[in-house]
């Protein structure tokens, strides 16, 4: 049997398992949005108020009555829930009021470049945990291991905002080697993929930085614990190289909870992203998002809340099929 | 509409970004694609639109569009739009405004007065969320006699009016069949301003090239980038590294820019004043006593230099220094005063109570003090007057809240507010100070009520004499100054670094609000800059 077919055979009832969760993430999807609107209404936010800001101390009641009334933010909780459900059906998400443009537009425009930051950050954190981590497993206790979790546990108390100002200071002010912040030069007159890339260089290896410990240490741990496990004990006993012994045997009984490590801490991941994207002034969703909750703008509240969620819920789905496809003791179709 | 832009994007920049990742030490962060000469300027708040009429760039110096009028350097009126001042008949209630010839928008069609009459319809219309529609309830219609020509009829006559006409004004054709709340336009704005918009990136950067079309003459530079960067510290942290030619700091940060070689610091004055509203209806605020003995005890010196970091400059009443109907008569001393403080309350029956807190009748010389609590520097201020209060024996509490457990509770307790306009004393204290809008949300929520007061604002609003409305607004503030209904605490002053590269800059007094348009580079299109 080779390897291809056993994984076929492991993933046989991936379908049904998709299936199945699909069946879950819809009432999931609907109670996370009805729990905004219930949120909304408790909330004594008034957007018309919120839309005015400064404006405020011009503009009278009936003024701002009459903005409430061409929303249909006073209408009853059930109707302004129906209206938008039935928007949503039609592919409509609704009028964002924060921003004065439909939702579609607004997630349109900055959700690409949310998933940009988030992946390529966690592309960076699970290669360098990875790597690091098994490093440090493998010569325990040495100074490489000990530097390490000490640098782990440094930056782990670090507010992300603040590792990103640092960042500012000593890449871009003192060496002058990237760029401080934005999304492009700033007089580029298009987003050259280059010219975007070098300056996502600091944004994404912050975040990633941020969000490392967490996994750094997990591997490292996962790593040292099954290197005393029988069967890696065996292999090194049958005398086979140390490298295929740490990474062939050991880092792959390590890696399923890891996997499973990657799931649970994917909101993190994203919460670090909106203050990322704050302080390298990058216009993704993070900053969009605050201001929807600030200023009561729930069809924009409500969409983000629920791209995230489908993130979240895809990810753990993703993350069962990969634990079947490798660790021959997990059925899908149980 | 999706663009199809980011997923393609997304692959080749994560590519790009793993090799750039390993070579990128000989990079620097200059070197841009645009032309040389494009101004960039850095600002905190972002527009939520780019239409006039929904609120962008009021109050004219919008950059894409022109009013009928404008404001030159002294905060005067000049015609722009309009080919002279529109007139004004002699009941004050019909302006007429000839529309300059040959005026072109930026698509090239010509501006007549029907895209006026337009404008100006759009905001009246309740349909439209505009938040200007209060600022010109006194318009009762507009109408356009000939293509040149734009009568407005009032209401009631209204001084000021003029003021209200550096309205942006867009075109009508845009908007047809349209709802002008999610108009295309609101993003891809029109205008026949000095620049027209090239990009507008939400989130990051409005991109604006000059207008050689413009009827003033074409702008000294090629074009303006506005980066939005809502964080202060991230602002100056790029401004340090060389990115904006301009940028809006607080004055803390602004400070650190002074003596350093290769900036300038420009601290622009303002009628963007802070103050306490002290409520009329509250045990202990509402005593006159205790108003006037807080005015005495706050020391504004000390807050200009400590709060303010000496950006700033002591606030007597809502009417700025540098306005034509300010009242010098009602300035009072900079520094604390807490003889006359304790005086006052002395000869009112406030004695001092076994804590020092002073009493009267079994009540102490107690009150709440609200500020919001995300602005630091409101917090600062309440807590410069608890501390002052304090040595004249009244007891302040100050309290940060959100504006919406604030807004309730303005009736009872004391608040930290925070306004200010320098185009005409009606346009803010009209509302805050007259009787008939008290209690009516964010107008006189201190519900102050003066006979004297309230016909000084009437006067100063009817008559179009303007030694008559220096003398109603002389009265006014002089009321004011005996009531106390807030006591008035600084002036600030915007605060903005500009690279020494830059000329033409020429500040000019600001209001509040100043983000893309009342700010330093009201006059960009005015500016260069050397290679």
């Amino acid at each position: 049997m080779t390897a291809a077919t056993a994984g076929r055979r492991r993933l046989a009832g991936a379908g049904a398992v998709v299936r199945r969760r699909l069946l879950v993430a819809v009432p999931v999807l609907a109670a996370t949005s009805m729990g905004m609107f219930a949120l909304g209404a408790a909330s004594p936010i008034d957007p018309a108020q919120q839309y005015a800001g400064a404006a405020a101390f011009t503009t009278s009641e009936e003024n701002l009555a009459q903005l409430r009334a061409n929303w249909g933010v006073d209408d009853p909780l059930p109707v302004q829930y129906a209206r938008w459900i039935g928007n949503l059906l039609r592919g409509d998400l609704g009028w964002s009021t924060s921003r004065h443009e439909p939702v579609t537009s607004v997630l349109a425009a900055r959700a690409g470049w949310t998933l940009l930051l988030v992946g390529a950050a966690l592309a960076l954190v699970l290669v360098a945990s990875v790597l690091l981590g098994t490093l440090a497993a493998y010569r325990r206790g040495g100074w490489f291991d000990r530097a390490l979790r000490a640098a782990a546990y440094a930056v782990q108390s670090m507010p992300v905002f603040w590792i990103g100002l640092a960042a500012i200071a000593v890449f871009a002010l003192a060496l002058g080697w990237l760029p401080a912040g934005g999304l492009t030069d700033i007089t580029a007159t298009g987003t050259d993929p280059a010219d975007v890339a070098r300056h996502l260089v600091l944004p994404v290896t912050v975040l990633a930085v941020s969000q490392a410990p967490w996994f750094v240490l997990f591997v490292r741990d996962a790593v040292a614990e099954s290197l005393r496990d029988d069967h890696v004990l065996a292999a090194r006993a049958r005398g086979l190289p140390g490298r295929t012994v740490l990474f062939g045997h050991a880092l792959r009984t390590a890696l399923l909870p890891f996997l499973t490590l990657v799931g649970t801490h994917l909101p993190e991941l994203v919460g670090g992203a909106v203050l990322v994207e704050t302080v390298f002034s990058l216009p993704g969703l993070g900053a969009v998002t605050v201001a929807a909750a600030l200023g009561a703008d729930f069809p924009l509240l409500a969409a983000t809340t629920l791209a995230t969620t489908v993130v979240v819920l895809a990810a753990n789905l993703a993350t069962d099929l990969a634990y079947a496809a490798a660790d021959p003791r997990v059925r899908l179709d149980d | 509409m999706v663009r199809p832009l980011p997923a393609r994007v997304t692959a080749t920049a994560v590519a790009a970004l793993l090799a750039v990742a390993g070579c990128s030490s000989g990079a620097t962060s200059s070197g841009g694609t645009g032309d040389a000469g494009t101004l960039v300027v850095a600002t905190a708040g972002e527009p939520d639109t780019l239409n006039p009429v929904l609120n962008y760039g009021v109050d004219g110096a919008s950059l894409i569009f022109d009013g009928l009028v404008a404001r030159d350097a002294g905060n005067r009126l000049v015609p722009a739009l309009a080919r002279e001042l529109p007139t004004v008949s002699a009941d004050g209630r019909t302006v007429t405004a000839r529309l300059r010839e040959g005026v072109l928008f930026h698509d090239g069609t010509p501006l007549t007065a029907e895209d006026v009459v337009f404008t100006y319809r759009t905001v009246l219309d309740p349909k439209v969320d505009s938040t200007l529609r209060s600022d010109l309830d006194m318009l009762a219609s507009v109408a356009a006699p000939d293509p040149a020509t734009v009568v407005f009829t009032l209401k009631h006559p209204y001084a000021p009016f003029l003021q209200r006409l550096a309205l942006g004004v867009v075109p009508a054709k845009a908007f047809v069949g349209q709802d002008v709340n999610k108009a295309g336009f609101n993003r891809k704005p029109v205008g026949t301003g000095p620049y027209r918009v090239t990009s507008w990136t939400p989130g990051d950067r409005l991109v604006l090239a000059a207008n050689d079309k413009h009827w003033g003459g074409r702008p000294k530079n090629p074009g303006v980038v506005v980066a939005f960067v809502a964080d202060d510290n991230v602002r100056a942290q790029r401004m340090r590294a060389g990115e904006f030619d301009a940028a809006e700091l607080p004055p803390r940060l602004a400070t650190g820019f002074d003596g350093q070689g290769g900036y300038r610091v420009h601290r622009v004055p303002t009628a963007d004043y802070r103050g306490v509203m002290l409520p009329m209806g509250g045990p202990v605020t509402g005593d006159l006593a205790i108003r006037r003995a807080l005015n005495a005890a706050v020391d504004r010196q000390a807050m200009v230099t400590g709060v303010l970091g000496g950006a700033g400059e002591p606030a007597f009443g809502p009417v700025p220094p540098s306005s034509e109907f300010a009242a010098p008569s009602t300035a009072g001393r900079p520094a604390a005063d807490p003889a006359t403080a304790t005086a006052t309350l002395d000869a009112a029956g406030w004695r001092p109570g076994p804590d020092g807190i002073r009493v009267r009748d079994g009540r102490q010389a107690a009150f709440t003090l609200m500020y919001p609590a995300t602005d630091s520097l409101r917090k600062e201020f309440a807590l410069a007057v608890t501390a002052d209060a304090k040595k004249v024996g009244v007891k302040v509490t100050p309290e940060g809240l959100t504006w919406d457990a604030i807004t309730p509770r303005m009736g009872t307790d004391a608040l930290v507010m925070g306004y200010g306009t320098p185009y005409d004393p009606d346009f803010v204290s009209y509302k805050l100070f007259g009787s008939a809008f008290a209690g009516q949300g964010f107008f006189n929520p201190g519900s102050y009520r003066s006979a004297v007061a309230d016909r000084a604002l009437q006067q100063g609003r009817d008559s179009a004499d303007p030694a008559v409305r220096r003398a109603a607004y002389a009265t006014f503030q002089q009321q004011l100054a005996a009531d106390v209904p807030w006591v008035f605490l600084t002036y600030l002053q915007h605060t903005y670094v500009v690279k020494d590269t830059v000329t033409g800059v020429t500040p000019r007094v600001e209001p509040h609000e100043h983000d893309v348009a009342n700010s330093l580079w009201w006059n960009v299109h005015a500016w260069t800059k050397q290679p």
